[in-house]
């Protein structure tokens, strides 16, 4: 029964000290409200550069024409570039543990089409395109082997392309004009965004690699050839495998190519993300600890007032161990409170974050259990300890503290 | 009949500070129920250290103390916390009132540490009787700093009544009052003594000490005189007095 008493006096001394109540959950609210929002922002950063490694495809090797290991870039890439059709076709017949190959040319070229016009990016691809980069079509359906070796006319297109020239929709069928040649939709690809170097992918026309080759760029070489290895574990071996291919093919010339893969690709772009989530951090920890500050001083002020308070109930008959529940109790009130306000300040900012720069909010359960209880241990300690000395003390000593 | 309180060559040194200082040197005191006893003494001459100790608030450093027959001095810190509790009502020299916490919650503090349990409503008309009791029941919601000096030493009375003590101990409870106000109180205890309470109070004042029925006197931590008073004061009376004197000194000035 002395319990239900020692809560309702725990009641009574936060209500007598609406300020100091106010300042020590504050101080918690803020730690925690800090550390969730940062981190929360870090991972979503984080899991944002993700899903644009994610969006280059699954295992993607790619071969570019000059060399960086031999006399750096000889020749530049596309414009003399030494890869051919035939290379392709050497590493998607020879090479095990390979899913696909595409044969690439790049353009940029002027789309017409309903009496509009879009610059955009030409590309010559092969049908395992859609399935290297993981790129799914929307409606309609990829072209198919039979389009490449029949160098047909046919074209997919991605988003904003679809929007930029058919502000109505129905895009699927008609017809767009590259460089004056017509060519028919036949599938329009899935949105997918902004890669990690800020270019929206979607601005694309994607055609048959040997349509683009002789109808489009007029040239005999590739710039680059894509291929899909069958697992992150054989990358590398495939990687070697086609460098050895490629060499043989070469005869004891010179490397003029560099074979790279997706994750050394992604490297540079991940490696700026992540120092962001450690600056998060570190911002994170010392609000952590200015918070704990603010409890520290709130709790270590009142510690005479206090010390009387414990002494004056001693006097009239508590026991030490009354007085101690009570100031638990009031620290656990405090520090849920304050945790629970934090918690939803903390989320509430990841949530408008998330809203402006559209990135996915994670908040991290590990980040709210540290955090909540950094700050219940902080608001504890300093609320506890000072209070378990007075508890200690003959009443008379602790009425005349000073 | 056993004496309330009976203390035997009582010892209490101070050993806190650089050279120890020996506060009451050897006082034996019996006290019997419904006695009114004031007790006297030149500043530091041990008054409030010998309070502390009959209130079971710190430890002697030597001798035994029977309250009631039983010996404190063999008793534990929760122990004296009950006792201090249930028998004792303490009324400090400076209140000691929590601050920011109305009458009624101060008088009801002791009731929150008792070892009966009291619903919330049994503990307000409980603490609303002790208010009543010291004339402050229309003062029952306000704040120790909304009170006056004298109003807060009656909420401490009030506070030290809560429990229906044996025993009530009162440290100076009229050191801040003016004469009227302190002749008021004194008119508390005459009344609580005369419904059997046992009162033990620190005064220096010898007319005050004169509403008393025993008179002890204190010097150098020894007791030196220890005598009962003749005539006591009544303080109905001496209230009336101070009133009609109060209203000549109006007519005169008028
Ligand atoms: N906590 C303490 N530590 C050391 N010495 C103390 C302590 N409390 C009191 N004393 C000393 O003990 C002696 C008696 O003090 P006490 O407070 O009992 O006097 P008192 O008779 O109540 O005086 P007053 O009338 O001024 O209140 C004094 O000399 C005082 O200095
Ligand atoms: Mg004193």
């Amino acid at each position: 029964m002395r319990v239900i008493n020692t809560i309702k006096v725990a009641l009574r001394a936060l209500r007598r000290n609406t300020m100091r109540s106010i300042l020590t959950a504050l101080g918690i609210i803020i730690g925690v409200g800090a550390v969730i929002a940062m981190v929360s922002i870090g991972n979503g950063a984080k899991a944002q550069v993700e899903a644009q490694v994610a969006s280059l495809g699954e295992n993607v090797i790619t071969v570019f024409p000059g060399s960086f290991t031999a006399g750096g870039m000889r020749g530049g890439w596309g414009s003399m570039s030494t890869l051919t059709v035939d290379d392709s076709e050497a590493i998607r017949r020879e090479t095990v543990n390979v899913l696909g190959v595409s044969p690439e040319m790049r353009d940029r070229a002027q789309v017409l089409a309903n009496g509009l016009n879009w610059n955009t990016q030409i590309m010559g691809e092969s049908p395992d395109y859609s399935t290297i980069r993981s790129w799914p079509i929307a409606s309609g359906a990829m072209f198919t082997d039979q389009d490449v070796r029949s160098v047909a006319k046919v074209a997919v297109i991605g988003k904003t392309v679809a929007d930029q020239l058919f502000p109505d929709g129905e895009e699927l069928g008609q017809t767009i004009r590259i460089r004056n040649i017509p060519f028919k939709i036949v599938g329009i690809l899935a949105a997918k965004g902004f890669n990690l170097f800020g270019q929206d992918q979607d601005d694309t026309v994607v055609i048959p690699y040997t349509s683009h080759m002789k109808r489009i760029a007029r040239r005999p070489n590739i710039n680059s050839i894509l291929v899909q290895a069958a697992s992150a574990k054989t990358i590398e071996k495939v990687q070697q495998d086609i460098t050895d291919l490629l060499m043989q093919r070469r005869k004891g010339r010179e490397q003029d190519f560099t074979v790279r893969n997706q994750v050394e690709l992604a490297q540079a772009a991940t490696a700026t993300s992540e120092t962001m989530t450690v600056l998060l951090s570190a911002i994170a920890g010392v609000s952590l600890v200015v918070g704990g500050i603010g409890i520290m001083n709130i709790m270590l002020v009142s510690v005479t007032e206090r010390t009387r308070e414990i002494g004056i109930r001693l006097a009239v008959g508590a026991h030490g161990r009354d007085v101690l529940l009570q100031f638990l109790i009031e620290a656990v009130i405090l520090s849920s409170l304050g945790g629970i306000i934090g918690i939803a300040l903390g989320v509430g900012f990841s949530e408008l974050v998330s809203l402006k720069t559209g990135w996915p909010i994670l908040v991290s359960p590990t980040s709210v259990v540290v955090a909540v209880a950094f700050s219940a241990v902080v608001g504890v300690f300093f609320g506890f300890y000072p209070a378990r000395k007075a508890a200690q003390l003959d009443p008379i000593e602790a009425l005349r503290y000073e | 009949m056993a004496p309330v309180v009976k203390i035997e060559e009582i010892h209490k040194i101070y050993d806190s500070g650089e050279i120890p200082v020996h506060a009451v040197r050897g006082v034996s005191l019996e006290i019997h129920r419904g006695e009114f006893v004031a007790l006297m003494g030149a500043s530091g001459s041990g008054k409030s250290t010998l309070m502390n100790l009959l209130g079971c608030l710190d430890r002697p450093t030597r001798g035994r103390y029977l309250l009631d027959d039983t010996d404190v001095s063999q008793l534990d810190r929760n122990e004296l916390a009950d006792i201090r509790n249930q028998k004792i009502g303490f009324v400090f020299q400076g209140f000691n009132l929590l601050a920011r916490t109305t009458a009624l919650e101060n008088t009801e503090l002791p009731m929150m540490y008792g070892q009966r349990h009291h619903s919330s409503r049994e503990m307000r008309q409980r603490a609303l009787h002790s208010l009543e009791i010291v004339g402050l029941s229309d003062r029952a919601d306000h704040f120790p700093n909304q009170l006056s000096g004298g109003q807060q030493q009656r909420v401490a009375i009030a506070r030290a009544l809560a429990n229906e003590p044996e025993i009530l101990l009162a440290d100076e409870p009229t050191g801040n009052l003016d004469s009227k106000t302190s002749v008021e109180v004194m008119g508390v205890f005459q009344k609580l003594n005369g419904q059997g309470i046992t009162i033990v109070m620190v005064t220096h004042e010898l007319d005050i000490a004169r509403y008393c029925k025993r008179n002890l006197i204190l010097r150098d931590g020894r007791l030196v005189r220890d005598e009962l008073v003749q005539d006591c004061l009544q303080a109905d009376e001496e209230m009336r007095k101070l009133r009609e004197a109060e209203a000549a000194a109006k007519l005169t000035s008028a």
